[in-house]
């Protein structure tokens, strides 16, 4: 071998040895770092035997579709967000578990004033905050106090959105559009009772009260987790909102690693029934399928938003399918400000144009009752006997004709690649609606069009629609949250000016007895359906879905749902 | 060098500038209107006009830009108009995600690809080399989401080897310091963090390593082949050298010189395929939440994130480009 090659054939062993040093150097480092890095692992385990069948597991795992906007429900209208606020914070008044009916909370009664302007809570006595504050009536008072005197960005339509849109305004208003709040004023009385005074009746008051919105917060650790924004900083973003939240409820909060999960630990000095799970997390999974994989995973034990298509794959794969009742409400709208659309008998063409009963049975979940107005039946106000439009296409030509517009030519507006809880699969209904419509001779031009970004926008923003489909999910049993919303005053959706129905809708929303307030929107809604102003479809029924050994789960219309009494057991 | 790396980096700034002025035009030329989406069915008048005169929607677009850029040189990159959490720490507690997957994903790609492209090179127009060949093809052809899709349904809902979703068992009590789920783990000697972590990363990893992967296999045998038939090759066979020693010395660090500039334009391609993978997979990362903001009409977070994606690619791209040198030793004389 000539003497020139030899470094050749001796080298190639200098990258080995370059690559042993760096992987010793790697080892090394990472020995350094372990070292640092301490397992916060807590000693015990995950599971415990129990008497009964297979073995208990002491975690629950949900699926949720986002992560919450923050653990502060003050400033959040969202779903996800107050899912998870429902197991730390519990608000003065509940809801009797699956119903929209009232049911003590922190508070065990009230009483309200004859004027309506009064309402005094006798508080449950014995509890704790979860960092050992007691419960008391001061504490009720710093919190409505807290909610009043918020200032600046904390005031905002997407922060203190229930505040905003239940007291109208604050102690000193930082937006031209709010008015006089609400809120006058509240007392600690000496007998441990709680006042809080309005400045005018409010029909919906307590039933607002059930809201995660209003949970009672321990207001020390707010004021010192800078959670009231008062420096001008987003009070989603403090310390209080993001780390440190301290309710009453049967959960604490433990960590929260965001597009991950969320863990709650369970309160051990709650004053009800504690926890049957040590450990409850929310898993943040976005797609609906996705949800169901996990589910079918083992991933997790339970979740939220069930597409309809796939209620049938979990039952017939044990899984439990759980409906919540349902508390919304599927409309066709109508803008009266379209061609033709103000003239009633063509509206009532419309209605008798729709086959709901076909609509719900081929288009919508099972269990899905048809509507005959704008609110749920169980909902304050719903009016049995309401004037209806049966299914009747002979009457819609006859109706039609009269009105002149015999070849009546429409834009119907649907979303696409939404899934919403009142309108699972918008162009299923869409196409099933359209058809009736076109049978009775009216002239259907489509407009589809993706709910993000702009459907919205189309349909609620601009004058530029025809009929469209959309709806509504109720957040608390008041009728207000339902009509007072769609025809509480002139809008683009709607495109009419009633003044009658809009004064009507604003003396009832003060109403100072129940038994007002049910006859008032009694014949309110008996208005609207005269009036006709879109076609109330139906109240879809969204489903839950559990792993066989998931139990104590009550489905709430409200989604008032506390995971207190939720127990998880595997079969061995 | 450093020549090079400082003209580079001078060039980069006035890159991200004018990116900055593009992408600011482009998200509020998307249709759409923030506040409403934002509000959803909620939305009011009262309450849209509320949100759109608190984030200056209704001025003048050349005024919302240079309250941006201004904000931007003071290094405020804005929060997110949806939650409100800041930009800049948001994508820095969603990186890592992103990057542990991205990581996987190449790591996958060059472990596999670089030996098959060279083993289908030397037995060229042999079974290897074909489906080597056809097998590439498909990766590059086969969309990242298609393919995320069906290797969920098989490997994991169907044979249920691998997990369906998220990063780690939600069960698990692991300790997170660094955000690399997997690297946490062997930090911490939570072992079974670490291997469940990376149970839960193949499929992602698989999915989204399939583009490079295909093209570096098709790249590396091209170029291995071409190096075979070159003098210098010829010339070491002729003077008697071990076949190892050709392979290694003359063929392989010739041939992956190419490989290695892909490698830096596959960065691109990977950042761009978390989104779809993430999504699929509800991994934390950049990907997903860009992809929801995209649906929100989240503004500052589009903003910041594509930009923070750029200084990445950019980064990524000189880092390679310094590369060569150490590859190639032509290139630092020059």
């Amino acid at each position: 071998m000539p003497e020139s090659l030899k470094p050749e054939t001796t080298q190639p062993t200098r990258p080995t040895r370059r690559a042993f040093t760096l992987a010793s150097l790697s080892v090394a480092a990472l020995a350094t770092a372990s070292a640092c890095a301490e397992s916060e692992r807590e000693s015990g385990s995950g599971e415990s035997s129990s008497s009964g069948g297979g073995s208990e597991v002491d975690t629950f795992v949900f699926g949720g579709s986002a992560d919450p906007d923050s653990l502060d429900p003050t400033f959040a209208s969202d779903g996800e967000t107050f899912r998870v606020s429902r197991q730390i914070f519990e608000g003065l008044i509940s809801t009797k578990p699956g119903t929209t009916e009232l049911a003590p909370g922190l508070a065990t009664k009230w009483d309200a004033s004859e004027d309506g302007l009064s309402y005094t809570f006798t508080l449950q006595e014995g509890v704790t905050f979860s960092n050992g504050k007691p419960f008391d009536a001061a504490a009720v008072v710093a919190n409505f106090e807290r909610w009043y005197n918020l200032r600046g960005l904390a005031q905002g339509e997407d922060l203190a959105y229930y505040y905003r849109s239940i007291f109208r305004g604050f102690k000193i208003n930082d937006d031209p559009a709010l008015t006089t709040s609400l809120y006058a004023g509240s007392t600690a009385n000496p007998d441990g009772t709680v006042t809080v005074n309005l400045t005018s009746p409010f029909a919906g008051f307590l039933a607002s009260l059930t809201l995660p919105a209003f949970g009672m917060q321990e207001t020390g650790a707010v004021e010192a987790g800078g959670g009231n924004g008062t420096d001008g900083s987003d009070p989603r973003q403090s310390a209080y909102a993001t780390t440190g939240p301290v309710g009453t409820g049967p959960f604490v909060f433990s960590a929260w690693e965001r597009g991950q999960q969320l863990t709650l630990k369970r309160n051990d000095t709650y004053w009800g029934e504690k926890a049957k799970v040590a450990t409850a997390i929310v898993r943040f999974i976005s797609d609906g399928t996705a949800r169901r994989q996990a589910l079918q995973n083992g991933d997790i034990d339970g979740y939220d938003l069930v597409a309809p298509a796939d209620v049938e794959t979990l039952k017939s794969g044990d899984f439990q399918v759980q409906n919540r009742p349902a508390f919304n409400i599927l409309y066709l709208g109508i803008n009266q400000a379209a061609p033709g659309l103000g003239d009633l008998k063509v509206r009532q063409a419309i209605a008798h144009a729709i086959d709901k009963d076909a609509v719900v049975k081929n288009s919508l979940p099972e269990g899905t009752k048809a509507a005959t107005q704008f609110v749920p039946d169980n909902v304050i106000g719903y009016n049995k006997d309401v004037t209806t439009y049966a299914y009747d296409p002979d009457a819609a030509k006859k109706l039609l004709a009269e009105a002149g517009q015999a070849s009546l030519a429409l834009k119907f507006n649907y979303p696409t690649g939404v899934s919403r809880p009142y309108m699972p699969n918008p162009e299923t209904i869409y196409k099933a609606i359209s058809s009736q419509l076109t049978a009775v001779g009216i002239q259907i031009t489509p407009v589809a069009e993706q709910w993000n970004p702009n459907y919205l926008g189309t349909v609620q923003g601009g004058a530029d629609h025809g009929v469209h489909l959309l709806g509504w999910t109720g957040d608390y049993n008041d009728p207000d949250n339902f009509v007072g919303v769609f025809f509480g005053a002139q809008t683009n959706e709607w495109g009419f000016n009633d003044q009658g129905l809009f004064d009507a809708l604003a003396k009832a929303r003060t109403a100072t007895s129940e038994d007002a307030q049910v006859s008032a929107y009694e014949d309110i809604n008996e208005q609207i359906m005269t009036l006709l102003p879109g076609i109330p479809i139906a109240s879809p029924v969204p489903s839950l879905a559990f792993a066989p050994g998931v139990d104590g789960y009550t489905a709430s219309p409200v989604q008032d749902e506390v995971w207190n009494l939720v127990s998880v057991s595997k079969d061995s | 060098m450093l020549t090079l790396i400082v003209r580079r980096l001078g060039l980069l700034v006035l890159v991200l500038f004018g990116l900055s002025l593009l992408l600011f035009a482009w998200v509020r030329a998307l249709p759409g209107d923030p506040a409403r989406a934002l509000l959803g069915e909620k939305a009011t008048p009262a309450g849209i006009a509320e949100i759109t005169a608190r984030y200056g929607f209704d001025r003048p677009v050349w005024q919302q830009y240079l309250t941006y850029l201004g904000r931007l040189l003071r290094g405020d990159f804005g929060a997110s108009i949806n939650t409100g959490e800041p930009v800049l720490s948001t994508f820095a507690q969603r990186f890592p995600a992103t990057i542990e997957l991205a990581v996987a994903a190449l790591l996958l790609a060059v472990v596999v690809g670089v030996p098959l492209g060279y083993l289908a090179a030397r037995r060229r127009g042999g079974l290897l080399d074909n489906l080597a060949v056809g097998g590439s093809l498909l990766g590059v052809v086969v969309p990242v989401f298609f393919l995320a899709v069906l290797l969920k349904y098989v490997l994991s809902i169907w044979l249920g080897w691998f997990p369906t979703s998220g990063r780690q068992d939600a069960r698990i009590d692991a300790t997170h310091i660094t955000g690399f789920y997997v690297l946490d783990g062997l930090l911490t000697r939570e072992w079974d963090a670490s291997w469940d972590a990376l149970k839960h990363l193949v499929l992602p990893a698989l999915a989204l390593g399939s583009i490079p992967l295909a093209i570096i296999v098709r790249i590396t045998r091209a170029s291995v082949l071409e190096v075979l038939s070159e003098d210098h090759v010829r010339t070491a066979r002729a003077k008697g050298l071990a076949r190892g020693v050709i392979s290694r010395r003359h063929i392989l660090r010739n041939a992956l010189l190419p490989v290695s500039t892909t490698l830096g334009l596959q960065a691109g391609a990977l950042l761009s395929g978390a989104v779809l993978t993430e999504t699929v997979f509800s991994i934390n990362g950049i990907g997903s939440y860009l992809f929801d903001a995209v649906n929100q009409l989240d503004y500052p977070v589009l903003q910041g994130f594509i930009l923070f994606i750029a200084l990445v690619y950019a980064l990524v791209n000189l880092v390679v480009d310094v590369s060569y040198g150490v590859i190639d030793p032509r290139v630092r004389v020059s």
